[in-house]
């Protein structure tokens, strides 16, 4: 299946179907007001306790922590009002005498049953929250989620399109030369859109290494496993723009691939499908067209931030000693069919997958044609080439 | 050259009870329990320092969002080997080494059972300990997986992680022949009369945390050797495409990862019930109870350890048998609380240093068991999992918990190994900037976990800030609180006054029958027990 960013859709098209392109303009403004506008914002909040739930399961694991912080309070009031008291009125120095017992086995028998009890009061509502979370039958929709280093994607199974999901923060928001945003490490270029009110299955897996997929306010979180599926499920009762953040580590960005689900009226839910299935249907490129070189570099340079500026850096000089540099890397300035090759089918060393994974299946061809173009002609890089989709395609063997 | 204690041919003795060179060839050549322990305690404050400058360098990066200090892969380093020396440098070293002072003294026994083996389990470790700190100087840096270097993020790291592996293989290799001396010593040398069940407290947690050791550390080994194949020579346990499977990693790391959080703790357990009555001026409540309750959170801890790994996705069955088998573990716990309790209970109370970090050590770790109790409950545990909630939670029982009982241990027996008081005052400042600088660190992290913010980031959202901020001056507060520990034990070691053979009134075990200084050997005859 192929995915597309909306971002890569109004770049790739701008020739052919202009337009197309205003009302797509206008859509992804809109999106990007409903984010900043969100009421969920959270900036500057103070919290002490779990999130707000937004779903049945969430509200249930909400009332269940409430209910053991509380026992767990009565508990440790009463242990250690009886060790403070200890320490205030046996000591020493107000003429204690020590006493000499040391069993008794009544109080040891008491003390051990009287826990076991407890631990049934809780065990009770805990089970009948794992079975109800456990139930994912009869969803009233399915999407497939699929963590990557750095990023995730979110294929609507039942509708055939797709799209990845990548941080928007602006690296000047990272390292300090901006001011930090309202949602500073918690916005995406493109959110999970669902509707609310409907059970919605999640399937999720990853690409590389293990992520973990979390939606505090949902009650989901759920580690998303190189070539296993897992799932889970939400159902949303309000509107709003959720967010949570990867809660597995997964290398260098792992502090910066969050999650932002936006739960929409089914109404705008509806609206919001049916322009994302037209744009996706229009987004496909036309395999024949032959490009020139400025609209693949344009297009490169969105892939490469979005895709390889995290090793490989938004310079080209890698990390020395974990990522290569681009910059002068004679792979970039070599024969462009070992270039290709290696973006299509990654760098395996000693039989073992490294960082450099296989693109093959995640870009398309015009997509590995556009940021290879962009590579050979940034930086100290000028091969001058502009390379074609159909070359991509040669190769994909 | 031998050093077989009565070994005349080393020569050269100074006194009758010194037949073994002097310097450094003293240190690495010696095989008395006493030289060994000291090694192992200088040597887990030394790796205690190294974690901990890892760790302020991690809350300085996190005391305000963005990233100012480090990148991100090596802030991944820094909190990998944070782990990595904190666990396996500091706290398990450090509690060998008290078992290496305090086992043959308190069972009546002249030296550990194998002497020599003692030495080389001591030696192997400063070497494991270069090769996991150097990792951060070769190409591509130190292991940045995490502690718990899970597959396959692992399998991608540079060679640091091969020399993370080898350490962990020679670490473990110490640890299981420090666990066999340990376990042959008390079964074998205890002082005839000292039955099992006469033997103090602190000898059963260790007999019981030894077996524990060796029941998990070949478990460890092979996982990382898996990982190292994996690696280097093309095997596919963890890795699908191959036919393996990522998160049978976490199953095997987990099955000697949790009874490995009972080895850290067992012995501080050990250590807090000997203190307790010492300085409560009463017997140990419930001595036999307690035994029993160490035994079966020790087999319990073996069949709990998926509880680290409930969001992978398992089936209902599997979250309820690991959520119930969890809770069960409380019931052990509550029942030693509840023996401490008992034994301070109408005693006559003093609160000399030792016992303050007693009796911090059970408020203490007493709440990192409430949150345990929270973390267990599957549906709570999957918001809080991989949150600042987790590490808030294993601070307060790994560093209020076996950290607090080891500085307690290391006051109450300090006049017995050097001969000298240290600075009660100064003591009791320890103990309170300490306790106050701990909480002001670790507790804000239960919000930050509640509130959602992932483990093991190296940046944040701005609304995580002002905790943050707090937990930072908290970290730095508590490290020099550990500079002013160095100073006490150095100042009682070179100025300390003289301490007579049993400073503390209430205390009862055989150490204290002989002289202070302790004599280089002790118990040559063993001791009369009734």
């Amino acid at each position: 299946m192929r995915r597309k960013g909306a971002r890569v859709c109004l770049s790739a098209k701008s020739n052919a179907q202009s337009g197309d392109l205003a009302a797509k303009l206008v859509l992804q403004g809109s999106a990007v007001s409903a984010l900043a506008l969100a009421p969920a914002a959270a900036h500057a909040e103070r919290q002490y306790n779990l999130q707000d739930p937004v779903t049945p399961i969430a509200t249930q694991i909400f009332d269940l922590h409430t209910y053991i912080m509380w026992i767990c309070v009565v508990i440790f009031i009463g242990v250690f009002s009886v060790m403070f008291y200890s320490i205030f009125a046996h000591r020493k120095s107000k003429g204690h005498q020590a006493a000499q017992f040391h069993e008794n086995t009544l109080v040891e028998v008491v003390w051990t049953i009287i826990p076991f009890l407890i631990l049934l009061f809780m065990a009770f509502p805990a089970t009948k929250t794992i079975l109800a979370m456990k139930d994912a039958s009869a969803p009233d929709m399915t999407i497939k989620v699929t963590g990557y280093q750095w990023k995730w994607s979110y294929d609507y199974l039942d509708h055939g399109f797709g799209f990845y999901s990548n941080l928007s923060t602006p690296y000047q928001q990272i390292y300090g030369s901006e001011a930090k945003g309202d949602h500073y490490l918690l916005e995406v270029d493109n959110p999970l859109v669902v509707p609310a009110g409907k059970k919605v299955r999640v399937l999720i897996t990853a690409n590389d290494v293990i992520h973990s997929w979390s939606v505090p306010a949902f009650g989901v979180k759920q580690d998303a496993i190189p070539g296993f599926v897992r799932d889970s499920w939400f159902k949303a009762e309000k509107p709003g723009i959720y967010r949570g953040q990867c809660s597995e580590l997964c290398g260098k960005e792992h502090g910066f691939m969050p999650i932002v689900v936006e739960v929409k009226a089914p109404d705008d839910y509806a609206k919001w499908l049916d322009e994302h299935k037209k744009q996706a249907a229009a987004a496909a490129d036309d395999p024949n067209k032959v490009w020139d070189q400025r609209e693949l570099l344009a297009r490169g340079e969105k892939i490469f931030t979005a895709n390889c500026a995290a090793c490989h850096q938004a310079n080209g000089k890698g990390v020395p000693g974990a990522f290569p540099a681009l910059d002068g890397s004679p792979v970039v300035n070599g024969p462009k069919d070992g270039q290709i090759k290696t973006v299509l089918n990654g760098v395996v060393k000693n039989g073992q997958p490294t960082a450099m994974v296989p693109w093959r299946n995640t870009l398309s061809d015009v997509d590995i044609a556009a940021v290879i173009t962009y590579t050979r002609n940034s930086w100290g890089n000028h091969t001058g080439e502009a390379i074609q989709p159909s070359e991509v395609k040669a190769d994909r063997g | 050259m031998s050093s077989i204690p009565h070994d005349h041919a080393a020569g050269h003795g100074h006194d009758e009870h010194a037949h073994h060179p002097s310097g450094i060839m003293r240190w690495i050549t010696t095989t008395n329990h006493k030289d060994i322990g000291t090694l192992y305690l200088w040597f887990s404050f030394i790796m205690f320092l190294a974690g901990g400058t890892l760790a302020l360098t991690i809350r300085s990066e996190l005391f305000h969002p963005g990233m100012q200090l480090v990148d991100p892969e090596f802030f991944n380093s820094l909190t990998t080997l944070h782990g990595l020396i904190m666990i396996f440098g500091a706290i398990m070293p450090a509690a060998v080494g008290f078992a290496n002072w305090q086992v043959p003294m308190m069972i009546g026994a002249p030296d550990m059972a194998f002497a020599r083996l003692n030495n080389w389990s001591f030696w192997l470790l400063p070497f494991a300990a270069a090769l996991l700190i150097s990792s951060f100087f070769v190409p591509g840096g130190a292991a940045a997986g995490g502690w718990t270097l899970y597959a396959p993020l692992s399998v991608q790291a540079g060679m640091g992680m091969d020399m993370t592996i080898f350490a962990i293989h020679i670490m473990g290799a110490s640890s299981i022949m420090g666990s066999i001396n340990i376990i042959t010593t008390i079964l074998n040398l205890r002082a005839p009369g000292m039955t099992l069940m006469k033997m103090p407290l602190f000898v059963w947690t260790w007999l019981i945390t030894a077996y524990l050791l060796i029941a998990v550390m070949p478990v460890l080994a092979g996982t990382v050797t898996m990982l190292l194949t994996d690696r280097h020579f093309g095997t596919s346990f963890f890795n699908a495409a191959g036919g393996g499977d990522p998160v049978m990693f976490q199953h095997i790391f987990w099955f000697f990862g949790h009874p490995e959080v009972y080895i850290m703790i067992l012995p501080a357990f050990g250590i807090v019930s000997t203190i307790l009555p010492t300085f409560s001026r009463k017997p140990l409540f419930g001595y036999a109870s307690m035994v029993y309750a160490t035994a079966s959170i020790a087999i319990l801890s073996f069949l709990v350890w998926a509880h680290h790994m409930f969001t992978v996705g398992m089936p209902a069955a599997g979250q309820l048998f690991f959520m119930y088998m969890t809770m069960l573990i409380a019931v052990p716990t509550g029942v030693k609380v509840f023996n401490w309790l008992a034994t301070m209970w109408k005693g006559s109370m003093t609160f000399e240093t030792p016992m303050l970090f007693a009796i911090g050590f059970i408020f203490l770790f007493t709440m990192g068991g409430f949150t345990g109790l929270v973390l267990a409950i599957t549906p709570v545990d999957i918001q809080l999992q991989d949150t600042y909630y987790v590490v808030a939670h294993f601070h307060y029982v790994l560093v209020a918990g076996s950290l607090f009982a080891f500085f307690g241990g290391i006051y109450y027996w300090l006049p017995k190994w050097s001969g000298k008081m240290y600075d009660e005052k100064l003591g009791k400042i320890h103990f309170w900037a300490s306790m106050i600088t701990f909480n002001v660190t670790f507790f804000p992290m239960h919000f930050l976990g509640l509130a959602g913010m992932p483990r093991r980031v190296a940046d944040y959202p701005a609304q995580f800030t002002d905790w943050n901020e707090v937990a930072t001056i908290g970290a730095f507060g508590f490290g020099l609180s550990q500079i002013l520990f160095l100073y006490i034990v150095l100042k009682a070691l070179r100025f300390g006054a003289p301490a007579p053979a049993r400073p503390w009134e209430g205390a009862d075990t055989l150490e204290w029958t002989v002289p202070s200084p302790a004599p280089y050997h002790t118990f040559e005859t063993p001791p009369a027990v009734s």
